[in-house]
């Protein structure tokens, strides 16, 4: 009876999860290939001109299409839904405040690349610098990641002892105090006037630049989608080792994992500062590609979408949460018109969601593949004591 | 399995702990919750080698005191001491490494993860990867022979492939991360086995049935490699022939060198397999001894079947 209904319900979950079965079926070099020919998918996509997908007006006016722009912020969406899903998802934290790491990661570019910053003019006054000297955007890299790796583990250690609904508050306040800190302090981030003239790779934004320039996208999307491949993989090893089986232990039972000896305050930790670090790396994108922020781009709504991002995609699925962030990136901007009514739309989403697929789009599925080949052996087994 | 341990009911192993060196000291233990005195001044020890019955009736503290060995709980006096150092004091994590391990009275598996994940859980606790490890695999080993990748295709370019695979895992090693994780694997599967469960090794822990997950959790603390296993109450809800199955699989687990330490309910299982009994009553040890000793004993019967009015004093 039970069975039945499981099968009945398997057959009404859709298409992407049997998608997802018969690829994990198909032999390993086929894998390989298939996955070949999506990435080379990915990079060509900005190319591609799909009719209804790609009518994206950027403004009334100029009437132009955005679409590798478009292309540019699903990337850097799913970079935070990839982050975020190690710590919602994986270990089981509930983060409001992811926004705040997104902050830290723009802001450090922002503070150390651009020339107009009081950090850059203060370094520039005490050192006897020139005024077009700033830090380079490739330094402006690993001091986001360093920077946000550090901050995640300062907001980790004295508030993962808390569970639940006390960490999401917490969180909640922190990625608040990011945005109100970096409004308030004039001397340090200009305040609400913002940082302009942030860097690309190509160094500050101008006329003369090739490749990375501010009217071409496409650049700049692959540079991203790049960024996403890479930490793509990166997550995929750490999910399918030792630390992924601890992180899905303390979600799943904090006390019988720690009596089977994973330390869970650690790997919170870890899967904490991992996730700020991924923000870190999208905010730092973020910031490049505007190459200006300021203190209202980082309010608290952006941190219940990247939430919603991650409840709506399928929270533990890599390609769930993508599939979430693709979507809620991209359909305010093909909807244009009725963009004022996007929260509206959003709240109606995640009712929808929460009501007839409470798991998500694509829900969590156990990872027993690399277990199948061990499957017939165990079968052997005799099963008696 | 086999029938060398069928038929005896009588422990082979002498009752009497003289000689045998001590694996765990319960030295005046007192919990209290507030106002109520949950332990009050337990002494027992555990011998290396012996399986210990810790009985008594409901709210006696049996569990009590499990808490308190595996560090969820803190004594407010008193000490456990494990082989001769403090358990009192350190976090669970760092007890299990100790040696400590147990199962739960109200089965605590990790229910979204397969039955042989739920092991390798337990497995990992004697692994060494972490972040970076997982990252990057920068930390090789040497591996053994058996441990290099195989040539098994006949010709062709896959064999090539496969003979580089082998030849840069013999100049370069392989890393740690994916040794560990084949061999908690091939010991996953093994203490399957052992415990009986091996033929639902890839379902999700939550879809096992009852007795399996019993047994699951009697695996999964089998693999953190403890030298004493305390099982809470394992034979709750099992029938007679379930228990006669449980009877054999703990005294496997005592035959392998491990030393246990059993809660239970039913007094004939108790009394069938331990070599010791500790009787507790309202957080104080009432006796121990011998099971025949035990059940003799008057204050013991008084705590189960209560007592008359004569017995009071």
């Amino acid at each position: 009876m039970i069975d039945k209904i499981r099968t009945a319900d398997r057959r009404r979950v859709s298409l992407l999860t049997s998608v997802g079965d018969r690829f994990r079926a198909l032999p390993k070099w086929q894998r390989g290939l298939a996955l070949l020919a999506l990435v080379a998918f990915l990079y060509y996509l900005p190319l591609l001109g799909i009719p209804g997908l790609t009518w994206l007006r950027t403004d009334s006016i100029a009437g132009g299409n955005n679409w590798a722009g478009v292309l540019f912020v699903c990337a850097i969406y799913v970079l935070v839904a990839i982050g975020l899903n190690v710590v919602v998802g994986l270990a089981g934290l509930l983060d409001l405040g992811y926004i705040g790491f997104f902050a830290i990661g723009a802001y450090s570019v922002a503070l150390f690349g651009s020339v107009n910053s009081p950090v850059v003019k203060w370094i520039q006054r005490e050192f006897d610098l020139p005024e077009t000297w700033a830090v380079t955007w490739a330094i402006c890299l690993f001091i986001a990641i360093v920077l946000t790796l550090i901050s995640g583990v300062l907001l980790g250690w004295p508030t993962l002892r808390l569970r639940g609904d006390y960490l999401a508050i917490v969180t909640l306040g922190f990625g608040e105090i990011i945005r109100i800190v970096a409004r308030n302090s004039n001397g340090l981030t200009n305040g609400p006037q913002g940082i302009s003239a942030i860097p690309g790779p190509e160094g500050p934004p101008s006329a003369e630049n090739q490749v990375f320039g501010l009217i071409d996208a496409k650049p700049w999307y692959w540079l991203a989608i790049t960024a996403v491949l890479l930490m793509v993989f990166a997550v995929r090893r750490l999910e399918h080792s030792r630390v992924g089986r601890a992180w899905l232990a303390v979600r799943e039972d904090e006390d019988a994992a720690a009596v089977m000896g994973v330390y869970p305050f650690k790997f919170k930790l870890w899967a904490f500062a991992i996730g700020a670090a991924l923000g870190g790396l999208s905010g730092f994108l973020f910031a490049s590609r505007n190459a200006f922020i300021d203190p209202t781009q980082f309010n608290v709504n952006l941190s219940i979408l990247f939430v919603a991002m991650v409840v709506v995609g399928g929270s533990g699925n890599m390609v769930g949460v993508s599939l979430g962030a693709v979507l809620l990136a991209y359909l305010p901007e093909r909807f244009r018109e009725i963009a004022d009514y996007r929260w509206l739309a959003f709240g109606l989403a995640m009712v929808l969601v929460m009501i007839l697929r409470p798991q998500g789009l694509i829900p969590s599925r156990r990872r027993t593949r690399e277990l199948k080949d061990r499957a017939a052996e165990a079968e052997e087994a005799p099963a008696h004591v | 399995m086999s029938d060398e341990t069928t038929g005896t009911v009588a422990p082979k192993i002498p009752t009497q702990p003289g000689p045998r060196p001590v694996l765990l000291e319960v030295d005046d233990v007192t919990l209290r919750f507030g106002g109520v005195v949950a332990l009050d001044k337990i002494n027992f020890q555990i011998h290396e080698g012996e399986i210990l019955g810790l009985i008594g009736p409901n709210g006696a503290g049996k569990t009590t005191s499990f808490n308190v060995m595996t560090g969820v709980y803190k004594p407010t006096s008193g000490a456990v001491r494990f082989r001769g150092e403090r358990v009192t004091g350190r976090k669970p994590h760092q007890i299990s490494r100790m040696g400590i391990s147990r199962t739960f009275q109200n089965i605590r598996l990790f229910p979204e993860m397969t039955a042989l994940e739920n092991v390798i859980v337990g497995t990992d606790s004697r692994h060494k990867t972490s972040v970076p490890g997982a990252l990057f695999r920068l930390y090789r080993v040497r591996p053994k022979p058996e441990e290099l990748p195989q040539v098994t295709a006949e010709s062709g370019i896959v064999r090539t492939w496969q003979q580089v695979r082998r030849a840069c895992a013999k100049t370069f090693g392989l890393s740690r991360h994916i040794l560990e994780e084949r061999a908690a694997e091939a010991k996953a599967l093994e203490l399957l086995r052992f415990v009986g469960i091996a033929d639902r090794a890839n379902d999700a822990a939550r879809n096992l049935p009852y007795g399996y997950q019993r047994r699951l959790e009697i695996a999964r603390a089998l693999a953190t490699e403890p030298k004493l296993i305390c099982l809470d109450e394992p034979a709750a809800g099992f029938n007679p022939a379930e228990k006669e199955e449980l009877l054999t699989l703990i005294r496997k687990i005592r035959d392998k060198g491990l030393t246990v330490l059993l809660i239970e309910h039913d007094m004939r299982l108790v009394m069938g397999v331990t070599d010791r009994i500790v009787v507790l009553e309202f957080g104080r040890k009432i006796a121990e001894g011998a099971p025949a000793e035990v059940s003799r004993n008057p204050k013991v019967i008084a705590a189960y079947l209560g007592e008359s009015a004569d017995d009071a004093a």
